[in-house]
């Protein structure tokens, strides 16, 4: 058994200077080395509860990943993730760790958890890179079934089906699969050659990826049954509706949704040069909202070349929901936090460009339903903050197109998907998850939602036959 | 990749496309939009559908150049593939029921206005056209238009063709002589349909409005298809394009619609030089 590590810190990731990063779009986090994984795997005390297992959405073996990275079998390490996680170095970069697997680890109690992002995310990259063995596409067991939207829900509900020998087609909106991994996330947090990686292992086990196919558009739910003969179909549309303040001032020029702001950056990838898309060139930036999309936001504006970048938030920095590695990876950047800050008015000049934001300041009261206290705006404190762009962060809700054109699909009013824990909807063999039925969340919790939708469509499947 | 059946010069800046994508072509209605890229380093340029056939599977698009990727699409020929093609997206324009409706188009808009006009004749409507161009050498669709329309006005700015005048001319002249349509349905730049609402508004004629304004995904994701309608934020992808035109804040469209003015010029300037093409 390798050399118990004590150390009650985990082992720093390596990152790109932050002054030269927020100039590049290349990845921040560089990486352990195989002597550091080595070195971090042995702080994992192996419990004989893992904690850090039920902390997990996809209930990674996380305790047995790690005793291999401790002996150096990376190789190994990685098909013991990939037994139940078919997106391991999307995870190991875009999970909230903290309040999941690391909030668990028993070594956190006193000084810090094992790095088990850290870690699976190293495992997963030295397989991308070591590997050169591609999955082999099973038996097909005769049944054909479909998955609407290739973000990490449907990813991972198609990777689940296809092992099962199904015939699985999952259909993409966008030119590109991938989901929030390709239009959302940015580059220098997710490069997208990993999301790419991980469609082509999908299409290495026979899945078909049918981009440019709106279904309710060009197909309805209805003809995917009958028409097309697809015995289950999982709806992994996401949470694509930006919401808006409601404020004066949004229709202006030079407001955007993050969705809009990331999407021409991410997908349509206006930060390269020779780029024909479109974007506005803004000098001051303000980002509303704290989650990670609004710290996504505020990290492009200031690559694209803005030279202040302000995150407006109504609460206070605890409250933040962003993983705490961005909010601290966007300060060193040198985004300016506005804490306790709400917009109340877009301020436009005759032609409608933005010239300022005029703000209110908050103080927090009691706990509200969300368990955080309540921001209650402090009379007489609205200023105005001298911004050329704003850039709304708040929150989406599904797509509408699905429940208009799907009659019988049973939506809450928001337009959330109603299914149970398996991914039931009101509409036989139609399965959802992800986003589209819990509103805008995380990357696992919809891989979650789609690896028991699988589970739950197989059984569906053998029990009629 | 989908195919390009056919190329056709309308005039010296609008293009006629037939592109092979029958799923498109099965489901698609008029007022629909699709989205195309000519290449894998495009831009995602939204185009109305001008018409389908369901036999072979052809869209037809008519654009106009006005940028980089316009010009990109139109260096394409007829045997050459383009990189996406996604649709049919939005709502359709309503057309059943109505008895007699002025199609008012102008420009490239008229691309939009005569499938509506068309689907209008085949279901038995009356259908006044009024369209309208810059000058001769702009005008597209007329036959089409004839064909489809029981009274046609022909309008240019500068008289070199038809009447001399813009749109509204013709309309105010029916509207002053007591003439009332079920719906007025206009489609072209948006200054010119901000008009056509202020001439019918008085008569409280419904009037309905085809939107086109920036936009990405097509879907409902982006959200800088936003149209202010009756005070509310529209989504133009998924709850238009249409929109009732008395509601919709057309000062606010227009500037909007001017966000990457800076940038389309950049773009067109670098394009022509650095490749030294003309348009076609």
């Amino acid at each position: 058994m390798p050399k118990f590590n004590m150390n009650p810190k985990k082992n720093e990731m390596p990152t790109q200077d932050p002054l030269v990063r927020n100039k590049n779009f290349s990845e921040v986090a560089l990486g352990y080395s195989a002597e550091t994984a080595v070195d971090e795997a042995k702080r994992c005390l192996n419990c004989k509860n893992r904690p850090c297992v039920a902390g997990c959405p996809v209930n990674v073996m996380i305790p047995e990943f790690i005793a291999l990275v401790a002996e150096g079998k990376f190789e190994e390490a990685y098909q013991t993730i990939a037994k139940t996680s078919s997106l391991p170095a999307v995870c190991g970069r875009v999970c909230p760790q903290e309040t999941q697997c690391e909030g668990k680890c028993t070594r956190g109690i006193k000084g810090e958890p094992v790095g088990i992002g850290r870690l699976e995310r190293f495992v997963s990259d030295y397989h991308n890179v070591n590997s050169t063995q591609m999955p082999q596409k099973p038996q097909s067991n005769g049944h054909k079934v479909a998955v609407v939207g290739s973000g990490p829900a449907g990813l991972t509900c198609a990777g689940d089906l296809a092992k099962l020998g199904y015939e699985v087609t999952v259909f993409e909106a966008l030119h590109l699969a991938g989901g929030v991994l390709v239009y959302g996330i940015p580059e220098f947090r997710l490069p997208k050659a990993i999301v790419e990686k991980e469609v082509d292992n999908l299409k290495a086990l026979g899945v078909k990826v049918e981009t440019n196919m709106v279904v309710g558009r060009v197909f309805t739910i209805e003809e995917l049954k009958t028409k097309y003969g697809f015995e289950a179909i999982f709806l992994g549309t996401g949470a694509g509706l930006p919401r808006f303040m409601g404020i004066p001032g949004e229709g202006a020029k030079g407001v955007f949704s993050a969705n809009e702001y990331l999407t021409r950056s991410n997908l349509m990838k206006a930060y390269e040069s020779d780029s024909e898309t479109p974007y506005f060139h803004a000098k001051k930036v303000a980002v509303v909202g704290g989650g990670n999309v609004a710290m996504d936001a505020a990290r492009t504006a200031k690559r694209l070349g803005a030279e202040t970048v302000y995150i407006v938030y109504r609460r206070s920095d605890a409250e933040l929901p962003a993983r705490r590695e961005e909010i601290e990876h966007a300060k060193e950047e040198e985004i300016i936090f506005r804490l306790l800050t709400n917009p109340v008015a877009i301020l436009t000049d005759a032609d409608d460009n933005v010239v300022g934001l005029r703000c209110i300041e908050m103080e927090l009261g009691e706990p509200d339903a969300s368990g955080r206290r309540r921001p209650i705006e402090k009379k007489g404190s609205e200023f105005e903050m001298d911004v050329d762009c704003v850039i709304m962060a708040l929150g989406t809700s599904p797509n509408p197109l699905l429940k208009k054109t799907t009659a019988g699909l049973e939506t809450k009013p928001r337009g959330e998907i109603i299914a149970d824990e398996t991914g039931k909807t009101s509409l036989e063999g139609v399965y959802a998850g992800g986003d589209a039925v819990t509103g805008a969340a995380t990357v696992i919790l919809a891989m979650g939602a789609g690896k028991a939708a699988a589970k739950a469509m197989d059984e569906y499947i053998r029990a009629k036959n | 990749m989908y195919r390009i059946l056919k190329k056709k010069k309308l005039n010296p800046t609008v293009t006629l496309m037939e592109i092979e994508a029958p799923f498109v072509a099965a489901k698609a209605l008029a007022g629909q939009f699709i989205i195309l890229r000519a290449d894998e380093r495009g831009e995602r340029i939204p185009l109305t559908v001008a018409g389908c056939n369901k036999e072979t599977g052809a869209v037809t698009i008519i654009f106009q150049i006005v940028g980089g990727a316009t010009m990109t699409l139109n260096e394409k020929e007829e045997g050459e593939y383009i990189a996406d093609f996604v649709g049919p997206l939005g709502t359709p324009t309503h057309v059943e029921g109505l008895k007699k409706v002025a199609v008012v188009g102008g420009g490239v808009g008229c691309a939009i206005a005569w499938p509506v006009a068309r689907s209008l004749h085949e279901l038995g409507c009356e259908v006044t056209s009024i369209v309208g161009f810059r000058n001769k050498d702009l005008v597209i669709l007329e036959d089409e238009f004839k064909a489809c329309s029981d009274r046609m006005f022909m309008m240019t700015d500068d008289g070199s063709y038809g009447e001399k005048g813009n749109v509204c001319v013709p309309l105010n002249r029916l509207l002053e002589a007591g003439e009332t349509f079920d719906e007025v349905i206009t489609i072209g730049p948006l200054i010119m349909m901000k008009f056509v609402a202020a001439a019918t508004k008085p008569y409280n004629i419904k009037t309905i409005a085809s939107m086109n304004p920036i936009m990405i995904d097509g879907t409902g994701m982006c959200g800088c298809c936003r149209v202010t309608v009756g005070g509310q934020m529209k989504f133009a992808c998924v709850d238009g394009p249409d929109f009732d035109a008395h509601l919709i804040d057309f000062d606010e469209a227009m500037k909007r619609s001017r966000t990457y003015q800076e940038f389309e010029q950049k773009a067109r300037e670098k394009h022509c030089n650095l490749f030294k093409k003309e348009v076609k």
